[in-house]
């Protein structure tokens, strides 16, 4: 009945035996222990479990894990390096772009991508970028700043957007994610 | 007094290293070994009997370790779960599991432990429950008469209390010079926190004690409860709040889910743990504000209000949860607002249905009361063809009648309503902003200006007056041998900074630096017994008792060092981490010395007891009463009904500000949520009391683009209720800003006709007003 799964994650590959039916985030969290990525919600509204999948921002609530065997997976907990924080955490530091701090990872995972795509973005087009991502602590003032401030930064050379830099796994069996 | 040097400074937050790694730990982020999952089954209708629970396929299934039943739980626990009762009104027995009956969609008939989540689920769905469904009580004007039936058998026409304030106003209402006279829906909303809500019970046999792990702003009181509960001692059972995703008032409450999950435990002996799914907390967790409002206020022509009388129906759903009444008397105590209106009478019908109960949400109580209150204000200056700044202006308590007793309840200490209106209408620009409506209108385009301005009630609470039981925070602050200070308050911060805003005192107060002051909190092992974080609360009371007991702490310091300096106690001073003797400069020692000293010191064995370190509880004299106006102007698109956000400008008054960026989170996200009662969010039931918006698919909490940015000013009017001279700040913005924004849209319907419209004001409904009144030959 379970199928065997492999993931590099934040540049270490993982191998499980799982439920076909066991969700990505599911699989991050129960499984690997990875906690920082959080979950919101059952209807893929939230936003909080963003990820990035082989570069792109995905909500692992709506992918089996057993679905991107094989996949290069981006979490919350990959994103600093040498302990030193990457832009855009920093920036949600500097300019107070959480409160609870529960939609935080995901949004900032969804901010990897949104700067990835757009560095320089307006005000409009960053609400526009994170309207998959519900926060209900800030009204998304701080959030808007916060990613100005990551765009800002990371225009000034700071910090590549770290990509996984592990060994790839053998992308057998890849279905497409929904 | 050290001179302040982080206390008023934008101090980024601690917490925030932790949470922006994903290195924090939320209740779901933990596990012990040997942990069991355990999942509810609920009730699919809204009022019926049960008639047969027949749990054999699902406890036959591999990976099931128990199936709990109402009869079991009923049998070995306490007692229904606890509830306030204000003035001895009825409490509504409600069990963990129901028993024999339900009353609302989503209630608990049975519940599920198995070895992993996705088992303890699929056996959920193979408990079988037969119903027989009984008479569904939704609507409030109906039920309020008995119909269609009783929620409670012994409840007649399911109105559990009823709360009067005020004096008798019968005189005041012959005759007046103008009458205002209204009905306003303030629609029921789910708080809806990111993090749902999760419990952890780690039962440990061999010491008969508990840990319980939990999603709770209280972990005292939680204890409190669930000890009498469940049985186990409060000695022995230690509630845990690790980190908690945001609350809102939802997480106030001791619910069924917390009780099983202990009782589960303690049967299995398994640490067992219990996660929410959000389909679950749109049902199973409280909802909030749900009131009907039939008001009248009389005035005289120039505008000033000489009567209010007003009579609520409070939708408490199907149970009373544990605050229940305690919210629409928060309505009731505020509800002339910051209007010196001589006669003046409340009155809560609190009504039971058939739905989820309700209780606090962000503003519990005081958002309904501004709500109505300001729409009344509107509805007066539209009578007089008054600008309605000028009607409000013209009923402004005036700064020489405090302290003000407001008629129905309160003792406001302090108020400048004026200033903060006139800073508001200036950084607004309201007179041009009139302007450029009034040019817009010739123009075909139809922009609203809208108001509020408020005062609000919180920093619960006074220990006497209108409340059911003692009010007050503790913190225990210890200075450690090496100098470093710990702190463990008993309030429980979840999200509102005070990691921070407590340390910058502390370190302001000490003269040391903040990296050398710690702040816990949430651990009823660590801390002593604290109310919690909420009604605004944290900073106004916890703060309080924070400087009791540094200033204990500082009285003991000063002691130590008068000792090591031999001189008199009354001669040191302690300025900038450093106590000195009074004339004689050369004498001195550090902050970090004299915290070994206390320690380690031998020579003191006789005279002073060792150690360095106060507990302190703080119980206000009076609740705060932080106010402010509230300005925003809109721009409707008749064709569609889509609103665009010009300008919203809040000057609010939260007394001193530790930290301005804190302040200015919690009023950014306090607006959110006013505006999104004001636009977006609705829960609606349907007439069986099925929750038609029952996930975030259907219910719009909203997104970065629905929102507009925000203009923030202060006033700063002092209060002497609490040492630290703050008020809270958490609820303020929600409380103001619902009626800015129908105010505002009214207000751009003007030309249109369009008087009156009930929240939440989505384009459809703005759109099928205008369409109804441009059909009405407008």
């Amino acid at each position: 009945m379970k199928r065997t799964v492999k993931l590099s994650i934040n540049g270490t590959t993982y191998e499980r035996e799982v439920e076909p039916r066991t969700l990505l985030v599911h699989f991050l969290r129960d499984e690997l222990g990875l906690t920082g990525t959080h979950i919101g919600c059952d209807t893929s509204q939230c936003g909080a479990c963003t990820v990035l999948v082989n570069g792109q921002s995905l909500k692992s609530c709506t992918a089996f894990a057993v679905q991107l065997n094989g996949s290069d997976v981006q979490t919350i907990e990959g994103l600093a390096k040498g302990g030193e924080l990457h832009p855009i955490q920093q920036g949600f530091w500097e300019e107070h772009g959480l409160q609870c701090g529960y939609c935080t990872p995901g949004m900032i995972m969804q901010t990897v991508q949104l700067l990835n795509r757009n560095p320089n973005p307006s005000e409009t087009e960053i609400r526009k970028g994170i309207e998959g991502n519900l926060c209900r602590c800030t009204g998304y003032q701080n959030i808007v700043k916060a990613v100005q401030w990551a765009a800002k930064h990371q225009a000034d050379g700071a910090k590549e957007i770290p990509q996984g830099d592990a060994v790839k796994v053998d992308p057998a069996e890849i279905a497409p994610v929904p | 007094m050290a001179a302040p040097t982080y206390v008023g400074s934008r101090i980024k937050r601690r917490e925030d290293p932790r949470l922006v790694t994903g290195n924090a730990s939320y209740t779901d982020d933990m596990s012990f070994t040997g942990t069991v999952f355990l999942h509810m089954v609920r009730s699919p209708y809204a009022h019926a009997n049960i008639t047969r629970i027949d749990t054999s396929a699902a406890a036959k299934m591999t990976g099931v370790l128990a199936i709990l039943t109402g009869e079991e739980l009923q049998k070995n626990l306490a007692g229904p779960l606890p509830a306030v009762s204000i003035g001895g009104h009825p409490l509504t027995a409600r069990y963990a599991i129901a028993v024999g009956r339900v009353r609302y969609v989503g209630e608990i008939v049975a519940a599920v432990v198995a070895d992993s989540r996705y088992t303890a689920r699929d056996a959920a769905e193979m408990v079988e429950v037969e119903y027989s469904e009984l008479p569904v009580v939704i609507d409030m004007d109906k039920a309020a008469k008995g119909e269609p039936g009783l929620v409670h058998d012994e409840i007649p026409n399911n109105i559990v209390a009823e709360l009067n304030f005020g004096n008798d106003v019968t005189d005041a209402f012959k005759e007046p010079e103008v009458l205002i006279e209204g009905r306003i829906v303030n629609q029921r909303l789910i708080p809806n926190p990111m993090e749902n809500r999760v419990a952890l019970a780690h039962y440990r046999p061999g010491e008969e004690s508990l840990t319980l792990y939990m999603t709770t702003q209280n972990p005292h009181i939680a204890r409190t409860l669930i000890s009498g509960m469940v049985g186990i001692p409060e000695h022995k059972l230690r509630v845990i709040a690790p980190e908690v995703g945001g609350g809102f008032g939802a997480k106030i409450q001791t619910y069924p889910e917390e009780i099983i999950a202990c009782y589960a435990s303690k049967k299995l002996g398994h640490p067992v743990k219990w996660t929410e799914t959000r389909s679950e907390s749109f049902m199973a967790t409280i909802h909030g504000r749900d009131n009907i409002d039939y008001f009248r206020i009389a005035a005289k022509k120039d505008g000033t209000i000489t009567a209010m009388d007003c009579t609520i129906y409070a939708n408490m759903g199907a149970y009373l949860q544990l605050l229940g009444t305690t919210i629409p008397l928060l309505r009731g105590v505020i509800s002339t607002g910051p209007y010196a209106i001589p006669a003046a009478h409340f009155k809560a019908l609190c009504v039971l249905t058939n739905t989820s109960p309700t209780d606090a949400y962000r503003g519990a109580g005081r958002p309904e009361a501004t709500y109505m209150l300001e729409r009344a204000m509107n509805m007066l200056a539209d009578k007089l063809n008054m600008d309605p700044m000028e009607v409000r202006r013209k009923n402004f308590i005036q700064p020489d009648q405090f302290p003000y007793f407001n008629i129905v309840a309160l003792n406001y200490d302090t108020g400048e309503y004026e200033v903060a209106m006139d800073k508001a209408l200036e950084i607004f620009g309201y007179a041009e902003m009139r302007k450029l409506q009034e040019e817009g209108r010739k123009q075909g385009r139809y922009i609203g200006i809208g108001q509020s301005t408020y005062v609000e009630v919180c920093g619960l609470g006074p220990g006497s007056g209108m409340t059911t039981q003692r009010g007050y925070d503790c913190a225990v602050v210890r200075a450690e041998l090496t100098g470093k200070v710990t702190v463990f308050t008993g309030v429980s911060p979840h999200g509102q900074g005070q990691e921070t805003t407590f340390a910058q005192v502390v370190a302001d107060e000490f003269g040391i630096p903040i990296e050398d002051v710690i702040i816990k909190h949430g651990d009823t092992e660590m801390t002593p017994y604290g109310m919690g974080t909420y009604g605004s609360r944290g900073t106004a009371v916890g703060g309080g008792a924070l400087m009791l007991a540094v200033d204990t702490v500082k009285e003991k310091a000063k002691k130590i060092a008068a000792f090591q300096l031999e001189a008199n106690e009354e001669d040191i001073i302690f300025e900038e981490g450093k106590f000195s003797v009074k004339g004689s400069p050369g004498k001195s020692l550090g902050w970090a010395e004299v915290c070994l000293k206390a320690y380690i010191d031998p020579k003191m064995a006789p005279v002073i007891e060792p150690g360095l370190e106060a507990t302190r509880y703080f119980e206000p004299g009076n609740f705060v009463y932080p106010f402010g106006t509230h300005l925003c102007a809109l721009e409707v698109d008749p064709t569609t009904g889509e609103i665009t956000f010009l300008k919203y400008v809040a000057v609010d008054d939260c007394g001193r500000q530790l930290n301005p960026m804190i302040v200015e989170g919690q009023l950014h996200g306090g607006i959110a949520q006013g505006i999104a009662q004001a636009i977006y969010e609705e829960a609606v039931y349907d007439t069986q009391g099925q929750l038609i918006s029952g996930t975030l698919m259907d219910y719009t909490v909203p997104t970065a683009s629905e929102l507009p940015s925000y203009t923030l000013d202060h006033t700063v009017t002092p209060t002497k209720v609490n040492p630290l001279g703050v008020k809270g700040i958490g609820e303020a913005g929600t409380i103001a800003s619902t009626p800015v924004i129908v105010n505002a849209v009214l207000d751009a319907l003007k030309p249109f006709g369009v008087t009156d419209m009930m929240m939440p004001l989505r384009p459809e409904k703005i759109w099928k007003a205008i369409q109804a009144h441009s059909q009405n030959g407008h």
